[in-house]
């Protein structure tokens, strides 16, 4: 379809453009093959970099892009994602130091309530909007500084470890955490789970009735409501607390996949770029690993670029912030040039 | 200046617009003499709210002459006709529900905002026009009235001498109704002018001076309003149009499948009253009513979508509900031919869905009622506005139902369509169902219906399945005895 490279074309430009713009920028100051090698070394050129780096990155934002494409295509703008991840990481890291001695047992109830907890904070969203007509978009965005400031509370007090030194939580005992895939590697069995969320989230949407309503009244509520009588706010509700819920998890997996512990700045913005990794797989579910892989990469890389080329940081994340915004532009140019199309995001 | 023509406000002449096929203006003459009231009244369709967009320049014709107080305009804009001391209220209010009275009432003046300056402005325009509005509230908290007020008081501010009032006396009470016609009365013994365009018949008359009655886009009546009766507007405003002939023989009416006892219901600001109404099995009830009457609430009612604010409604398990906008309430333009007919049920489906079974359907479904469609894979926003409403009429009858509401179901099909869909309604309510027809057209709900009743203002009446009486009733002329 001419929307889909009209789409994809604005993308690229974009990226192309950053990236062009960066090397403009850079090249009185430092020595350009080095700086892409640092990228490319940092991101997908060596096992280490492609498997501990990317992949266990690209976890999160698989998860949290999961959910996004189903709040998005019910037409609730989840902006929430931070928070939800935070408050599974809660759960998470709870359960895990609570019930660690369990083992694996542990570890499922750590997971499932980091689903619930996630879910439970889209929830406060979902009915704040269904109560008092509150904008998700207000609602959600202001309850990641409630998450953000909940785990600041709890790791400097009631979770703090036991020496009282450091703002973090004790680590949580290594039978409770996710096994892992690869010996020697920081890969974990997490990634299993955002494949499974990607396919069941496709096969929600494509397959079941509930994923058919979540698609019919984001595509036309009024549709949805005199054709099909499908109650529109409870279907919206419900779209955003499984939004929430695979927050969550994401939460929940990088707890006990990959950090053990609770502590601040968990989150490196996971739920604003997942955003972006559900805009760039235009709302598909099964398309959001690929998605995903992507931008983890261009993060690592961009790590990568600090690490051996010793280019600042901000300059990464500003590269990372055109490529986003290039993907939301490449989504509005995609609406304009194919207005039918539009409101299914299909 | 040199050219005014003494005693006329607003003139019109040789106004010709055109939308793609459509003629909606055919070379109309309008003219508002100075200090009268001038009625302007039409069947939906029937071009009024185009000639007074014209008026306004919120749209361009395409050909004719325009002159506001002699002056003629030549680039019509909003803003040059309010300058030129003409003011429309809208059908729709356009007031900023959350912005205070007077600050709605400059809302779109230049220059520094002064609180004092607006409420001054809002207690002297609402003095000399003797129009109350309180200032210093919330205009979302006024009623209906007061914001239409307010309405009239903006125009007023910005000097406006000639009132383009749309509709006005819709979302009113007969006692409110009575008040404003009064008042512009008084504007127009005043010396101002106002053009009411209307569907009652009985404002009309009440107010008006002059009379000017539009059919398909052509004036068919003007006269001094002393000198007409009832009788004859509404004998203009409803021209006999051909309809389609039954080729389903009637049967008698079995058992009540609806029942409404005293129910009040809302669709916007339109209501319906006190309404009580039975329909029976293999009946099809005829819908007539103009605009703006209520009846899309009563609608609302059976098709299970309003709410029933008092009195108790008794419904059908199964209902089926043909909307009058298919692309806002029936069909989702981006989703497949099989998906929108996986729309009808969706609510209380579970599980997986069968797509192969609804694509069978589907193919069923575009065979026996001939919608030319590539394949149930095509998007229901690709096919012709004719197949589209094949669509919905196919989804509506695909298994039988107790009750049928179709509202315009024929609207925007060609004569072949229409009957296909006539002859499909009157299958239905052979088959056993209860059918309730709405059409804007009234030949088409007389051509249909077994029985009519006519929604007035928020008020049924059982009315005989007979031209004069129903379109009588319509316009709430009262009715010959």
């Amino acid at each position: 379809m001419t929307g889909d490279r009209a789409r994809t074309a604005v993308w690229l430009a974009g990226a192309v453009a950053a990236v062009l713009a960066t090397l403009w920028v850079l090249s009185p100051t430092h020595d350009i093959s080095a700086v892409l090698t640092a990228f490319w070394r940092g991101s997908l050129g060596t096992p280490s970099a492609l498997i501990s780096g990317t992949m266990v990155r690209a976890v999160p934002l698989a998860l949290l892009g999961a959910g996004l494409c189903i709040a998005f295509r019910a037409g609730v703008f989840n902006i929430g994602g931070e928070g939800q991840l935070l408050l599974g990481a809660i759960a998470a890291t709870a359960v895990g130091l609570g019930l660690g001695q369990f083992g694996p047992l542990s570890l499922l109830i750590a997971l499932a309530l980091s689903a619930a907890a996630g879910a439970l904070w889209a929830g406060v969203a979902a009915g704040l909007r269904l109560r008092f007509g509150v904008l998700e978009v207000i609602s959600t965005i202001m309850l990641n500084f409630v998450a953000a400031n909940i785990v600041a509370y709890l790791v400097r007090g009631p979770l703090q470890e036991p020496t009282d030194t450091y703002p973090q939580t004790e680590l949580i005992p290594a039978a409770a955490r996710l096994p892992q895939l690869i010996p020697d590697t920081r890969l974990h069995a997490g990634i299993v789970l955002a494949v499974l969320a990607c396919l069941g989230g496709w096969w929600l949407l494509q397959r079941t009735a509930a994923g058919f309503r979540v698609r019919a009244i984001g595509a036309s509520p009024t549709a949805a409501l005199a054709a099909g009588r499908i109650k529109v706010d409870r279907v919206a509700a419900g779209a955003l607390m499984t939004s929430g819920a695979l927050g969550g998890l994401a939460g929940g997996v990088e707890v006990t996949g990959v950090t053990f512990a609770l502590y601040e700045n968990l989150t490196p913005g996971y739920g604003f770029a997942a955003i972006a990794v559900a805009i760039l797989a235009r709302l598909r579910p099964q398309w959001v690993l690929a998605s995903a892989f992507l931008f983890a990469a261009l993060e690592t890389g961009a790590l990568g670029m600090q690490r051996d080329a010793g280019v600042p940081s901000v300059v990464a994340t500003a590269i990372e912030a055109v490529v986003i915004l290039a993907a939301i532009g490449a989504g509005r140019a995609w609406r304009r040039v194919s207005p039918v199309a539009a409101g299914a995001a299909s | 200046m040199n050219r005014e023509s003494p005693g006329v406000a607003l003139e019109m002449r040789g106004v010709t617009k055109r939308f793609g096929e459509l003629l909606a203006l055919d070379g109309v003459d309008f003219t508002v003499r100075s200090g009268t009231v001038h009625a302007l009244l039409g069947e939906n369709g029937a071009g009024k709210s185009t000639l007074m967009k014209v008026a306004f320049g919120l749209t361009t014709a395409d050909a004719g002459s325009l002159a506001l107080s002699g002056a003629v305009r030549r680039t019509p804009t909003p803003r040059a006709a309010m300058a030129a001391g003409l003011g429309m209220v809208h059908q729709h209010l356009s007031l900023a529900p959350a912005l205070r009275s007077e600050e709605n009432l400059v809302l779109g003046g230049s220059g520094a905002y002064s609180p004092a300056a607006a409420t001054e402005r809002l207690r002297q325009v609402s003095a000399d026009s003797r129009l109350e509005v309180p200032a210093g509230v919330a205009t979302g908290a006024l009623s209906i009235v007061a914001q239409q007020r307010l309405e009239i008081l903006k125009a007023l501010a910005c000097g406006a001498r000639v009132l383009i009032l749309d509709e006005p006396t819709a979302v009113l009470a007969p006692s409110e109704t009575a008040e404003l016609l009064a008042w512009i009365r008084r504007f127009a013994d005043g010396g101002g002018s106002v053009v009411l365009v209307t569907h009652k018949l009985r404002d009309a008359l009440a107010v008006a001076d002059d009379v000017t009655v539009l059919r398909r886009g052509r004036v068919v009546f003007k006269g001094a309003a002393g000198e007409t009766s009832e009788e004859a507007l509404s004998r203009a405003l409803f021209a006999e149009a051909p309809m389609t002939r039954s080729t389903v023989p009637r049967s008698e009416a079995g058992e009540v499948v609806v029942e409404l006892r005293n129910v009040t219901a809302r669709h916007g600001a339109l209501a319906i009253r006190q309404a009580s109404l039975t329909v029976r099995r293999r009946e099809i009830l005829g819908v007539a009513a103009v605009e703006n009457s209520g009846h899309r609430a009563l609608l609302g009612v059976l098709a299970g979508l309003a709410p029933v604010e008092a009195g108790t409604a008794t419904l059908p398990a199964t209902r089926a509900l043909i909307p009058a906008d298919r692309l806002r309430d029936a069909l989702i333009a981006d989703f497949t031919l099989v998906e929108n007919v996986a729309l009808r049920g969706a609510g209380q489906a579970h599980g997986l869905m069968d797509w192969r079974a609804l694509a069978g359907r589907t193919a069923r479904l575009v065979a026996r009622f001939n919608i030319a469609a590539g394949s149930g894979s095509a998007m229901a926003g690709s096919l012709s506005g004719g197949n589209q409403q094949r669509l919905v009429v196919a989804r509506a009858l695909e298994t039988p139902v107790d009750l049928l509401v179709a509202d315009n179901p024929t609207r925007g099909l060609d004569l072949v369509a229409t009957s296909f869909v006539h002859d499909q309604l009157r299958s239905a309510a052979a088959g056993g169902s209860a059918v309730v027809v709405h059409s804007s057209d009234v030949d088409e709900v007389l051509a249909l219906a077994t029985r009519v009743i006519v929604v007035f203002s928020g008020a049924i009446v059982e009315c005989p399945v007979d031209r004069e009486t129903v379109a009588r009733a319509m316009v709430g002329a009262r009715s010959a005895a």
